[in-house]
């Protein structure tokens, strides 16, 4: 038995402490974001976040990931309530078939999480290890600008009105 | 601009949209040939009402409110957001009150494959004629019960409402029979100039879902009592299953069953990573025969060139006519690719009480009802095919297959639903490639710098193995009584397989075109997006950068020179005067700018590719730094829809044509992961790609979705070409390939 922490909560999990972060994600939580890609951690389908950091949950055994705070697709947001890395691939579109949106979601958020205001030059070099075979990378950096936007403004709106409020 | 003797400014653009609106508008195909014709034929009916004509097989209004059918099946390209744009527009309804079923064996009309850029064609038509007809129908219902001519009611949001205020909903006035009717030729279709959703940027339906983990694919299908199972492949097309020893394999925690059956060879569990690892136990365990049976790779296109072949002459101009003037000619190779699809291929079925339902990602689930009732030689209404979307396919890819190996696990299992997940390495090995080619182009130039002569050879395998029969699902190979491949034939001209776009769509004084098509398939081949087009663009439009450059012509002017169709000519000078192209332009040192054009089998969208990209000599590296398109794509029913298309058909063509080529030994394929089938990165796109489209209201939708490709190839080999002043003209441009060309 070991207990993960996913989107804030806890789980207890029994499976082989070699299992891939990926299979217990998906079939013990139903937790459909991350996706199987390779298998080999050469896509980036899988990303998901820990300690807000991004890793390759298809070769991410269960055991490393325990004691660490995991964040999936859905811990983001909702489909009533997308988050505004969501929000914003939405808004540029930034999808064909979608398989490997998820992964490119979760490796933009670990970029804004840390840098709301990469430059285009390091959105590219970050984004780099996720493939994308539809070609829609250049929708993908225009929704990544569009989120760390977005972040920067809901940011000092924030701050704003803790001044207004103090 | 004065250096520029073929710009167009926007308005003469718009000028001559508006003429060809008229004139088209009056010659509409298929109603006014049809109606000419003698009466004992009936008039053709529109897109896919031609084999689906009962109205309600696309459209019912019932209980369960509106429901709109389309035997076609949403591979990320949007498509089922464009077709409920057209139903809306045409029923009088919002998008949001519409329930809308894609491709499935028990509700959905047979539109066979989704493929070939057909989808607005067949479905968008079928559906914009039968909504009209269903509103018409509706509002002659309402004008039955209201007593109020038809010309007296409006329809709207789904009710018909009389000028007297009375108002019925669809519900209300719909009978069960009234619209169990066949479609009429004509429909009262909606004047452009009232649309509210066709022409518009809808968002696509199916994005909200898949950017916030909800099930979208069906890898994400989670069954009541679901299995796992992993399939052992042999080790190469060839190779036969000598011995297993699965007893061991069998005691492994969770594992249920092994399925063997000839050299299929499957292991089924009640955990997923269970599976993998008894599929590893089992791949251990097992000892197979195989032999040498792939062409030498390093005399591959010998092969393709040698190989027996049925030769096709597409066009017959006289060969080698005497022509005075200055000759070239030139030979173009283009490698096996792959499809690549990021999600390997997977499939859920579940045999219960003698009958089976597979819910898959192929692109055509009829077809597959039939091979796979075929394979497990079950009757066809005891097979029930549903389409769920997988990981984007750009053609046939391991989607059949996989579906297959679910079935055959299944009826080894009944009672549970099995998942069958590829791995990385089998949808690498084993989905059918995108097929070898070599193409020879000799012209010879006229005294004023026109093409007099023209011969094109291609030499192909072919490019569609889909089933069809058992006898194209690669596991009913292995099979102990197995079904064996079908000798494949050419797709036919106009729309053709290897030979796509073979024929030029420009008009040169004499062109002689010839397809040797080879039956012969040592490494399975089948349908990759454009099919033979990629190649026959790639190689016609880095040819007629070769005769302009010859002619002491610029490129662009040279190709207006032999092109007469208006709506060619005007995307090819919408591309180059957004590009800003101008003759001899000033480009520091290293950089080249290329252009290229096609219209998709001669008979689909427009389109027009300009590139500019800079080569770093030392390392061989190409950096693209802009792309910029234009597209005609008929009547658009949602550009964001157009341009996705095209952006990314920019991008997968670039990838292809910079880096990618399956590799094999005489044995076995042996690009088996990313590492070893590189594709494009990030790092590696341009600056900025951007698509200009041209919007041709009423004329007939024209397929988008693979026009890109082969221009793309093209307007990177010109643009190298200039960079360096070296042409290349066997794919892909690795660094390796560019670095040996230009002499480093």
């Amino acid at each position: 038995m070991l207990t993960l922490s996913v989107n804030g909560r806890s789980h207890q999990v029994e499976a082989d402490g070699a299992t891939p972060l990926l299979y217990v994600l998906r079939n013990d939580l139903g937790l459909n974001g991350a996706k199987f890609g390779c298998g080999l951690g050469q896509c980036g389908a899988c990303t998901v976040l820990m300690d807000d950091k991004p890793v390759l949950s298809c070769i991410t055994p269960i055991t490393v990931a325990e004691g660490r705070r995991i964040t999936t697709l859905e811990g983001l947001g909702t489909l009533d309530n997308p988050g505004p890395v969501q929000r914003a691939f939405i808004a540029e579109q930034a999808a064909q078939c979608g398989f490997c949106i998820p992964g490119m979601i979760m490796r933009a958020e670990a970029l804004l999480r840390r840098n709301p205001q990469p430059s285009d030059k390091e959105i590219r070099g970050h984004m780099s290890p996720n493939l994308c075979r539809c070609g829609t990378h250049m929708r993908i950096l225009a929704a990544v600008r569009r989120a760390a936007r977005a972040i920067r403004s809901a940011a000092a709106e924030s701050a704003r009105s803790q001044e207004a409020r103090r | 601009m004065s250096a520029d003797p073929f710009s167009l400014s926007r308005r003469k653009l718009l000028a001559g949209g508006g003429a060809l609106v008229v004139s088209f508008s009056l010659a509409r195909s298929p109603f006014s040939t049809a109606t000419a014709q003698a009466p004992p034929q009936p008039p053709r009916l529109p897109g896919s009402l031609r084999t689906t004509p009962m109205l309600d097989a696309w459209i019912r209004v019932d209980a369960e409110g509106i429901t709109v059918f389309t035997g076609k099946a949403e591979l990320g390209q949007g498509i089922k957001t464009a077709l409920l744009q057209v139903a809306a527009e045409e029923l009088s309804v919002e998008p949001r009150q519409i329930r809308f079923i894609t491709a499935d064996t028990a509700k959905t009309p047979n539109e066979g494959y989704t493929a070939g850029s057909q989808s607005m064609q067949d479905s968008a038509t079928a559906i914009r004629h039968a909504a009209a007809q269903a509103r018409e129908l509706l509002i002659g219902a309402a004008s039955a019960r209201f007593g109020v001519p038809a010309e007296q009611l409006t329809a709207n949001e789904a009710a018909v409402t009389a000028v007297d205020g009375r108002r019925a909903s669809y519900q209300d006035l719909a009978s069960a029979e009234l619209l169990h009717v066949a479609a009429q030729p004509q429909s009262k279709l909606k004047d452009p100039s009232s649309y509210r959703l066709i022409g518009k940027p809808l968002e696509r339906v199916d994005i909200p879902a898949k950017v916030t983990g909800a099930v979208a694919y069906v890898q994400d299908l989670r069954l009541p009592g679901m299995v796992h199972a992993r399939v052992v492949r042999p080790s190469s097309y060839g190779a036969r299953l000598r011995s297993v020893e699965i007893a061991a394999v069998e005691r492994m925690a969770g594992v249920l069953k092994t399925v063997r059956d000839g050299s299929f060879l499957a292991v089924v569990a009640e955990r997923e990573f269970q599976a993998v690892q008894a599929m590893d136990a089992l791949a251990l365990a097992s000892r197979w025969d195989e032999s040498k049976s792939l062409p030498d790779p390093a005399r591959l296109y010998d092969w393709v060139r040698n190989a027996p072949a049925k030769d096709y002459v597409l066009q017959d101009g006289r060969s080698g006519i005497e022509t005075s003037g200055r000759t070239l000619e030139a030979v173009y190779h283009r490698p096996y690719q792959l499809h690549g699809s990021i999600g390997p291929s997977c499939a859920v079925a579940l045999a219960e009480g003698g009958s089976l339902t597979v819910w898959t990602h192929s692109q055509g689930v009829y077809p597959l009802r039939d091979a796979i009732a075929e394979m497990l030689r079950m009757a066809k209404d005891k097979v029930h095919c549903i389409h769920m979307e997988g990981s984007g396919c750009y053609g046939h890819n391991g989607a059949d297959d996989v579906a297959a190996d679910a079935a055959l696990i299944a009826t080894a299992l009944p009672g549970r639903p099995v998942r069958v997940q590829w791995t990385r390495d089998q949808e690498h090995a084993w989905e059918p490639f995108g097929a070898a080619m070599v193409t020879s182009v000799r012209a010879t130039l006229d005294g004023s710098g026109g093409v007099a002569d023209w011969q094109y050879e291609v030499w192909s395998n072919a490019h569609s193995t889909r089933p069809g029969g058992a006898g194209n699902l690669m596991p009913a190979w292995h099979l102990a009584a197995p079904f064996t491949q079908p000798v494949p034939e050419p797709i036919p001209q106009p729309t053709g397989g290897g030979d796509r776009n073979a024929i030029p769509l420009y008009r040169f004084a004499n062109t002689r075109v010839v397809h040797h098509f080879i039956p012969d398939m040592p490494v399975r081949v089948s349908a990759l997006r454009g099919l033979g087009a990629y190649m026959n663009v790639f190689s016609l439009e880095s040819f007629m950068d070769e005769l302009a450059l010859a002619a002491g012509a610029d490129p662009v002017e040279f190709r207006l020179r032999h092109l007469q169709d208006m709506r060619a000519r005007d995307v090819v000078q919408l591309a180059a005067e957004k590009f800003g192209w101008t003759i001899a332009p000033k480009l520091p040192k290293g950089r080249g700018r290329g252009f290229a054009f096609a219209r998709y089998k001669n008979l689909a969208a427009y389109t027009a590719v300009a590139v500019e990209l800079e080569v770093e000599r030392e390392t061989g590296q190409i950096r693209l730094l802009s792309c910029v398109a234009a597209d005609d794509s008929g009547e658009i029913v949602n550009p964001d829809g157009v341009r996705n298309q095209i952006e990314g058909g920019i991008v997968q063509s670039a990838s292809w044509t910079l880096r990618e080529a399956v590799t094999f030994d005489e044995t076995r394929i042996t690009s088996l992961d990313w590492s070893t089938y590189p594709i494009l990165r990030f790092g590696d796109l341009p600056e900025r790609i951007e698509v200009h489209l041209i919007d041709r209201p009423r004329e007939p939708f024209l397929g988008t979705g693979e026009s890109a490709q082969g221009p793309t190839a093209a307007a990177i080999a010109n643009a190298l070409a200039s960079a360096t002043g070296v042409r290349l003209r066997e794919l892909p441009f690795t660094r390796r390939n560019i670095k040996a060309a230009i002499g480093i």
